[in-house]
């Protein structure tokens, strides 16, 4: 079990952050966008079916060019294993003595992955999965079952943004999405969690329920004002080692439904504006504390929307600005990467709450979402589809972007 | 049968001294043994028409950005970058080459440099497997993938540490007769059992130190040999095998010796030396196993009856191998077979082994991802 970090000492050197190697040819980032999801895929060939693995430009049996990514069975013998004591590269140098197996995949080939401690020597039955690294890219990891803890262990820690002992901000604990996920992380260990609620004047349902869990502090936090989230982070920045932006305007109709412009800048404002001002004041000391011991900054959690995706014209200017924070997103994980912080974004289909009223279900819960949440956080992947609405628009819109605009606007 | 290689002979073995770290490039390093071929052979430079090439650190320049570097004007170029077979598959193809007529006199080179830092670069970009599939996973480099060998071979064969440090112990002995060794400090196994671990099973000696260094050989007719006047060993047999046995999970058989024998017209007890691939010594173990000295498996029997220094029951790597005189990138592979050509010419000096009449010198290399790709293996006779 993981013991709770003891209290920094502020004389001591604080680790820099490094990253394990992070080159990958374009073919082997197959893996990796799979990972991201949290799925385990292995090239394999759709003429002869051979499954392959390093990833390879042409099937290795036929020659056959038409490799598919595809969801391989995850269990395997480890046939050898070993303890590096050296290493070339400042990454592992931090982190040896460092454990790693040669395994041979039921399905065919044989891989190295970093291994579970409570693996027993080789041989013997192993379960393996892609998971990202510290550097965002995909390595395989082997663990004795499917259900085994990484977050417990001290080389596949590196690999996930467990929650447990670390300390996260939540921006907006008025809603109901809100108070679900700070009661997620209070169950999953966190240390601390402060609790964003805007016009502090205004006490808001659920209010007494946050105030009685230990955990929680709240503080005054509308990411729409810029002073505000400065000071914030003036006060707690240097101790976020999570960040979960939840907040969000929403309101639904498209654009020939209202007159104006001022509720898509509202949404704007919240949704692109606030994300990005949150990541100029938050985003520099996160980066810096990277590495920062068992608790160190590790995740940035974005509530997004499976609308980022593409623009569902019943509410099409909030699909816009979720569009645009997506976009900005992806631009606050190149920045965060160097750090080895990771950013996660959700998109989930409609919430169960008052803005998708009229929408039928099934609509996502928002307990279940903040599960989702915290098992990202636990599991280490990097974009989560919540639900099934979710699953679905991401499967039409895999297959064909063009398609699901036009079922979208009919 | 495949046809054989008479009248083809190999002469002037040289070795340019290793160095832990050169701040010269690899052109150097090759320049020296090209020269140190032509001073040795008494030739002209332009009477080297055929140039073989094998480095790593050459980029960005390959085999033939070198005949300007170097001011040569062969009619017949081969560029072989393949690591620990280099020595083998450079020696196959200028043979052909000399029998054919397309050169008369090859040169076959091997160098490479080695700056402060310069080995973690070429680990990070060795292959496009290495860095996709196994540099990400602690950027151990080969230590990594051979310390899953050796703990495999241990497991399944009964291997002792005992009995690799018994082929390093004796190497190391071999490498204090041969003055361009890097080592130049005695070994005993009590040290090299209590060296510290650099991937378990795996220990310090059981690693090749990277270093500079450069080797090289002349392939000729036996004819030019005797007008030129230098002592020649005749190449009787050679194979070679890339990616083989991949199907099997984990690497056990290095090489497959095919017809080796057949051809060179002699067998296994016949050898007076032999030179292994040996950048870890379950390796070599592995080579003398598929090369038919001992059965599959009984390469740990093999150790325990047998000495291994020049003057032993059975001499190997005499010259000291790779983990004694150091592992100068692609000239390792070119080692061994330098080695058998002072052997069985009597050029050995201090470590010659008495009576060398034949010799065999095995290659293996490129871990491309979880097992060496290369593989070879010549007979060489007095």
């Amino acid at each position: 079990m993981l013991e709770r970090p003891k209290r920094k000492n502020p004389v001591l050197r604080t680790r820099l952050p490094t990253l394990p190697p992070a080159a990958r040819s374009r073919i082997a980032l197959g893996l990796t966008a799979a990972a991201a999801l949290g799925r385990f895929e292995l090239q394999q060939c759709r003429d002869c079916g051979t499954v392959q693995y390093p990833p390879r430009e042409a099937c290795q049996k036929c020659l056959s060019i038409r490799l598919d990514w595809k969801a391989q069975p995850q269990d395997g013998e480890l046939l050898s294993d070993t303890v590096l004591h050296h290493s070339n590269d400042l990454f592992f140098r931090e982190r040896l003595p460092w454990r790693l197996g040669l395994v041979k995949l039921a399905c065919g080939p044989t891989v190295v992955a970093h291994l579970h401690s409570s693996i027993s020597a080789a041989p013997t039955q192993v379960v393996v999965a892609a998971k990202l690294d510290r550097a965002g890219q995909a390595v395989l990891v082997a663990t004795p079952s499917k259900e085994t803890n990484m977050a417990e262990d001290r080389q596949l820690r590196e690999f996930t943004c467990d929650p447990k002992f670390r300390k996260v901000l939540v921006t907006d604990g008025k809603t109901a999405l809100g108070q679900a996920i700070v009661k997620a992380l209070a169950k999953a260990g966190a240390d601390l969690i402060w609790v964003g609620h805007a016009e502090p004047w205004k006490k808001f349902a659920g209010f007494d329920e946050l105030q009685a869990l230990k955990q929680v502090t709240l503080l005054p936090l509308d990411v729409t004002d810029s002073k505000n989230v400065r000071e914030v982070a003036a006060e707690i920045g240097g101790k976020v080692d999570i960040l979960i932006n939840n907040a969000e305007y929403h309101r639904a109709y498209g654009i020939g439904n209202r007159s104006g412009v001022e509720t898509a800048r509202s949404e704007m404002d919240v949704n692109y504006f606030g994300l990005l001002r949150l990541a100029q004041e938050f985003g520099p000391a996160m980066r810096s504390r990277g590495a920062d011991g068992l608790a160190s900054a590790v995740a940035w959690v974005n509530v997004l929307s499976i609308y980022a995706l593409a623009n569902f014209p019943p509410h099409g200017t909030f699909s816009a600005s979720k569009a645009a924070a997506h976009s900005l997103a992806q631009c606050l994980r190149a920045e965060l990467r160097p750090a080895g912080v990771r950013v996660i974004n959700l998109f989930p289909g409609p919430i169960d709450d008052e803005w998708n009223q009229l929408l039928p279900p099934p609509k996502v819960a928002p307990a279940a979402l903040a599960g989702a949440l915290v098992k990202a956080l636990q599991e280490g992947v990097e974009d989560v589809y919540p639900g099934d609405v979710a699953q679905e628009w991401l499967a039409r819109w895999r297959d064909n972007p063009k398609a699901l605009e036009k079922e979208l606007s009919t | 049968m495949r046809r054989g290689y008479e009248g083809v002979v190999v002469a002037a073995p040289v070795t340019i001294p290793y160095v832990r770290y050169s701040i010269r490039a690899a052109h150097w390093w090759l320049a020296r043994a090209l020269s140190e071929l032509i001073s040795r052979s008494k030739l002209k430079k332009d009477d080297i028409d055929g140039l073989s090439v094998s480095s790593f650190t050459l980029a960005p320049d390959t085999a033939i950005g070198l005949t300007q570097h170097l001011g040569l004007s062969p009619r017949w170029l081969d560029h072989v970058p393949f690591g620990g077979a280099s020595g083998v598959v450079a020696l196959r193809r200028a043979a052909r080459a000399v029998q054919a007529g397309d050169a008369d006199v090859v040169a076959c080179i091997a160098g490479d440099t080695n700056h402060v830092d310069s080995f973690r670069l070429t680990l990070a970009n060795f292959s496009q497997f290495a860095r996709d599939a196994v540099y990400p996973y602690g950027a151990g480099g080969p230590n990594a993938s051979f310390a899953f060998l050796t703990a495999y071979y241990m497991r399944t064969y009964g291997a002792r540490r005992e009995d690799f440090g018994k082929l390093c112990v004796a190497q190391r002995a071999n490498a204090l007769k041969f003055p361009a060794a890097l080592f130049k400090k005695p070994l005993t196994l009590e040290e090299y059992i209590a060296a510290r671990p650099i991937a378990e099973p795996l220990h310090l000696f059981d690693c090749v130190m990277p270093c500079a260094g450069a080797d090289g050989f002349l392939v000729t007719t036996e004819d030019r040999a005797k007008r030129m006047g230098v002592p020649h060993a005749r190449l009787l047999g050679t194979v070679e095998r890339h990616n083989a046995f991949a199907s099997d999970p984990v690497q056990m058989r290095t090489l497959d010796k095919g017809d080796l024998y057949e051809q060179a017209g002699v067998g296994p007890k016949d050898m007076s030396v032999v030179e292994t691939y040996d950048d870890y010594p379950v390796i070599s173990l592995m080579q003398l196993e598929d090369l038919g000295f001992c059965a599959k498996g009984d390469g740990p029997r093999f150790v325990r009856e047998h000495t291994f220094t020049w003057d032993g029951t059975f001499p190997l790597n005499t010259s000291g191998g790779q983990l004694s005189v150091g592992q100068a990138g692609a000239a390792g592979g070119f080692l061994g077979m330098v080695e058998a050509i002072r052997q069985l010419t009597g050029q050995a000096e201090g470590r010659q082994v008495r009576d060398a009449k034949l010799a065999l010198v095995s290659g293996f290399g490129m871990i491309n991802f979880d097992r060496g790709l290369g593989s070879g293996a010549a007979i060489l006779s007095c």
